[in-house]
C-alpha cells in the first residue's frame, strides 16, 4: 500500500487547518481499488500533545521532537525530511504552500531528487505518477501540470483548496525519530515578531472599501476615504499599497496580512490573487470595480 | 561584500485580457509588455543599497532569450555593477528545476557572499528557483524575507512565517535570501539611466560557457511538465456589470444596499 507523507504545520500548539486538508487529499491518491497510508510529519519542540490529536486523520504519525526545533526552519526541516523520505519511501510527499511550506519545500525537492509541483489547487494519482492544476499569471490563466515515475514525489497544496474529511480509526501510529545534534547550524533563530496592532481593526468591520495599485495614486485614497466615510465603512487593501507606503500594513487584507469577515466587500482596483482573498473568510457580497 | 541577484524579466498582464496560444500549454505573448519581475526589482534594490553601504560588487544575472537582456540593462541602471546573461537555445523550455540548475552551474564560477532571488515569480509564482538554487549550491536559505542587513560574515533576516508572524534569523555567509516585496523603496530607473549604463560589462553565457551538460536542461530534462493551460471557470454566481457608466453605477449601488453596503 502506497504511503504518502504529510507535513503538519502547526504553531502555539494548534494545528493549522491545512493538515487536515493534507490529509483527506492524501486519501485520493493510492492505487485503483487500494487504500493509502498517511503518515504525518510533525516537526516541533514539546509537540506530543499535538501529535495525540492528529490520530484521527493519520495512520502514522513521525515525530521530531527537539529544542532545535522550537520554530521552524526549512533548512533544518528539509534536512530531517529528506532523512525520512530516504528511509521510508513514500509515493508522495504533501507539504502546505504557506510562508513555511515554501521555505523548505524545493530545498527538500533538490536533497531528495524528487519533482516538486507547487502551490497545486488539485491533486490525482495518474497511471504514470501525478497530475495537479495550479495557476499561473497570478490566476489568470490555469495549468494542468505533471510528473512521471513509480514514486518520490512531492507537491505543496495551497491551503483552503482541499475539503477536510475525517479519517475515522486512522489510529496514528506514533514513531519517535531521532534528532541530530548540530542540525543545519548555518541558520540561526534570533527572535519572533507579532504584527503591530494597527489604529483601527479591520477583522471585525461588516463592510469595507478595499483598494489595490489599480487606485495609480496616493492621492486617491481621498476620493475612497470620502466613500467609505458615506457607506459607513472601514477601508482596506492589497499588499502593493503598503509596500508603497500609502496605508499602514493592519489594513493589509491577506494570507501575509489581516483575516476580515464582512458582509460586504467592495474591491476597487484588486486583481483579486489567491494571497490577498485568502484573507477574505466567510461569504460576503464582493464587489470589484476594475 | 559581493552579491549575485537572480532577476527575470516577466510579460506584464495586469491589465491585459490573457488568451490560451495554439500550442494549449503557453499564452499569447503577442502584444504584452514586458517587466522585471516585482519582486526582483525589491532584490536588486538591496543588493545595491548593501554594496552601496558595505562596497563591494553586484551582479546581475538572468537566464533567457535574447531580448530578456533588457532586464539586465534595467538592473545595471539600478547599480549593478555587472551583469550575466545565461542564454542558450537549449535553456528553452527547462522548468524551475532546470533554472535553478544553469543559475548553480554559472554561479559556482563567480565569487559571491550573497545570493538574492525574488520570492516568486509574477508568471510561474513556485518560488521555487530560490530555495533549489540555495540546495544546488549547499548554502543556507530563507525565504520570504522583509528586511535584511549584514555584519561581518553573518546576515540578519527578518522574514514571514506561520501564523501572520515575522522571525529574525541569522545565516552564515554565503547564503541564500529570497527577497518579499516592501523590503526597501526601489530606486527609479530613467531611459538615460538605462542608456548610460550601457559602458558597464555585460557578459553573455551558455552551456559551454558555464560547463553544463546540455542533457540536464530543456523539455527533455523537465521533472514537472507542462500538460495544458486554460482559463478558470467564471465563479458560480458571479455576475459582470455592463453598459454605459450610470447604468452600472446605479446597479452597483442597488446590490450594495440590498446586502447591507450601504
Ligand atoms: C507569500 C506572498 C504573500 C502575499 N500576501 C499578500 C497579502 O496578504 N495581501 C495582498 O493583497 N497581497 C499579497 N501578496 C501579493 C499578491 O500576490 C498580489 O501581488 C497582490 O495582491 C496584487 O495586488 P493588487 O490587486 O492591488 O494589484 P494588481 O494585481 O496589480 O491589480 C491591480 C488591478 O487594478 C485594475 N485597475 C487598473 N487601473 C484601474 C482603474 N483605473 N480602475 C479600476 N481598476 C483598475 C487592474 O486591471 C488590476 O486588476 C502576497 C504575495 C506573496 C508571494
Ligand atoms: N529565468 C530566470 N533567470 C533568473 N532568475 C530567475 C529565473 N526564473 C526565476 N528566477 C529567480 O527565482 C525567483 C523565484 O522564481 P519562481 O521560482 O519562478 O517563482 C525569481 O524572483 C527570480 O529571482
Amino acid at each position: 500500500m502506497r504511503l504518502i507523507l504529510v507535513l503538519v504545520e502547526h504553531s502555539g500548539g494548534v494545528v493549522d487547518d491545512s493538515a487536515f486538508e493534507l490529509a483527506s487529499a492524501a486519501r485520493k491518491l493510492g492505487e485503483p481499488g487500494e487504500g493509502v497510508r498517511v503518515g504525518a510529519v510533525l516537526l516541533g519542540n514539546d509537540v506530543s500533545g499535538i501529535a495525540e490529536g492528529l490520530g484521527r486523520w493519520f495512520d502514522d504519525i513521525y515525530v521530531f521532537d527537539s529544542p532545535r526545533l522550537q520554530v521552524p526552519d526549512g533548512v533544518a526541516g528539509a534536512e530531517l525530511l529528506a532523512g525520512l523520505i530516504e528511509q521510508e519511501q513514500p509515493f508522495v510527499t504533501l507539504i502546505p504552500h504557506t510562508n513555511t511550506g515554501m521555505d523548505l519545500a524545493p530545498a527538500l525537492a533538490i536533497r531528495a531528487g524528487a519533482p516538486l509541483l507547487a502551490d497545486c489547487i488539485t491533486l490525482e494519482a495518474t497511471e504514470d505518477g501525478i497530475s495537479a492544476v495550479r495557476t499561473r499569471y497570478g490566476g489568470k490563466v490555469h495549468a494542468r501540470i505533471s510528473a512521471a515515475g513509480t514514486g518520490g514525489f512531492m507537491a505543496t497544496l495551497r491551503p483552503g483548496s482541499f475539503a477536510a474529511t475525517e479519517a475515522p480509526g486512522a489510529g496514528g501510529e506514533l514513531h519517535t525519530m531521532a534528532v541530530p545534534e548540530g542540525l543545519a547550524p548555518q541558520r540561526r533563530f534570533v527572535e519572533t515578531i507579532a504584527p503591530e496592532p494597527g489604529a483601527v481593526d479591520i477583522s471585525q468591520a461588516e463592510v469595507l472599501v478595499a483598494v489595490g495599485r489599480g487606485i495609480d495614486e496616493e492621492e486617491h485614497l481621498e476620493i475612497i476615504r470620502s466613500l467609505a466615510r458615506a457607506m459607513g465603512a472601514e477601508i482596506a487593501c492589497t499588499r502593493p499599497v503598503v509596500d508603497k507606503g500609502w496605508l499602514a500594513k493592519s489594513y493589509q487584507v491577506g494570507t501575509s496580512g489581516v483575516a476580515v469577515k464582512p458582509k460586504v466587500y467592495l474591491a476597487i482596483g484588486i486583481s483579486g490573487s489567491y494571497q490577498h482573498t485568502g484573507g477574505i473568510k466567510g461569504a460576503p457580497f464582493i464587489a470589484a470595480i476594475n | 561584500m559581493d552579491i549575485i541577484v537572480c532577476v527575470k524579466r516577466v510579460p506584464d498582464v495586469a491589465e491585459a485580457e490573457v488568451d490560451i496560444d495554439s500550442s494549449g500549454r503557453g499564452i499569447q505573448l503577442g502584444t504584452l509588455g514586458y517587466v522585471i519581475n516585482e519582486w526582483d526589482n525589491f532584490a536588486v534594490e538591496a543588493a545595491v543599497s548593501l554594496v552601496e553601504a558595505h562596497g563591494g560588487k553586484v551582479t546581475a544575472v538572468t537566464v533567457g532569450g535574447e531580448d530578456d537582456e533588457d532586464v539586465l540593462r534595467r538592473a545595471l541602471a539600478m547599480g549593478a555593477d555587472e551583469a550575466l546573461h545565461l542564454t542558450d537555445p537549449v535553456f528553452e523550455g527547462s522548468d524551475s528545476f532546470g533554472i535553478a540548475g544553469i543559475l548553480s552551474q554559472a554561479v559556482a564560477d563567480i565569487p559571491y557572499d550573497l545570493l538574492l532571488t525574488g520570492a516568486v515569480s509574477g508568471d510561474v509564482g513556485g518560488g521555487r528557483v530560490g530555495p533549489m538554487l540555495a540546495a544546488m549550491a549547499g548554502i543556507p536559505h530563507v525565504c520570504l524575507a522583509t528586511e535584511l542587513s549584514v555584519e561581518g560574515s553573518t546576515a540578519r533576516v527578518r522574514h514571514e512565517v506561520e501564523g501572520g508572524l515575522e522571525r529574525v534569523v541569522e545565516l552564515d555567509l554565503p547564503a541564500l535570501v529570497t527577497v518579499q516585496t516592501g523590503m526597501n523603496e526601489p530606486r527609479y530607473v530613467s531611459v538615460l539611466g538605462i542608456r548610460k549604463a550601457g559602458r558597464k560589462p555585460l557578459r553573455t553565457a551558455g552551456t559551454a560557457e558555464i560547463g553544463l551538460d546540455p542533457d540536464t536542461v530543456g523539455p527533455a530534462a523537465v521533472r514537472v511538465r507542462i500538460d495544458e493551460m486554460f482559463l478558470p471557470p467564471r465563479g458560480e454566481g458571479a455576475e459582470i456589470l455592463a453598459g454605459n457608466d450610470e447604468d452600472t453605477v446605479a446597479a452597483l449601488v442597488d446590490r450594495l444596499r440590498q446586502q447591507g453596503g450601504i
